[in-house]
């Protein structure tokens, strides 16, 4: 029995670009070993904290979304724990309603890229986007 | 005399009327409410950063969990803070 799970961690700003896609690939491959298949990757780049952490500010954020067994959750999060390049980590089970939502946010994302400037004429159907729902009714 | 007394308006005073309170989460359908989208949970918190009570934003009981549940998530993670001031 295999679950989808979806993790992100925040590694420190201290390290070199190199060093940062060392970190990461180092985790991929922990996945890809561990049973498990990546089914999506997504790089957040550096980013503000709300607040510090082991006093660092920013930090850079990654996100794999893959299925394995459970068992393997465990595996990862001690090797998050082991690797302190890793500031912080949330790994969560991904159930049917958050797996749809997570398939229209990637559809989305990749939509704008093919058609950048005929996206910005059209307006995006109603009832699509959480947010512009409730734009609406906040006005 | 006593009808001078009586304080009379141009216009009828609003009287306030109670608006209906729904849950914005059955209203449109979402189904699942997302810890990465810092910038809409904020909405769901008062400037303090503390999650919005249910008999303020009219959400279900079912939603509220979640709510509080990606809440929670995105401060660990430090998409928003356990603690702010002035938020808004």
């Amino acid at each position: 029995m295999t679950n989808r799970y979806e993790t992100v961690f925040i590694l420190t700003p201290v390290l070199s670009e190199d060093q940062t896609k060392e970190a990461v690939k180092k985790f991929k491959d922990l996945i890809k070993k561990g049973s498990g298949k990546v089914h999506h990757e997504e790089s957040w780049g550096m980013r503000k904290l709300a607040y510090p952490i082991q006093k660092k500010s920013s930090g850079f954020y990654h996100l794999f979304e893959f299925e394995s067994e459970a068992t393997f959750v465990d595996k990862l999060e001690t090797e998050y724990r082991r690797d302190e390049r890793v500031l912080r980590f949330l790994t969560v089970k991904m159930d049917k309603h958050h797996q749809e939502f997570a398939h229209r946010r990637r559809n989305k994302m990749a939509e704008p890229k093919d058609n950048a400037s005929e996206a910005a004429d059209q307006r995006p159907a109603p009832r699509r986007r959480k947010e512009e729902n409730v734009e609406q009714r906040n006005d | 005399m006593a009808d001078n007394n009586e304080i009379r308006y141009l216009t009828p005073i609003a009287i306030e009327t109670k608006k209906e309170k729904y849950c914005r989460f059955q209203k449109y359908g979402i189904k699942y409410i997302d810890y990465k989208d810092a910038d809409y949970l904020l909405r769901l918190v008062n400037e303090q950063g503390k999650i919005l009570p249910r008999r303020i934003t009219g959400t279900s009981l079912k939603y509220q969990r979640k709510v509080g549940q990606a809440i929670k998530r995105a401060r660990h993670l430090a998409l928003m803070p356990y603690v702010a001031d002035m938020l808004k």
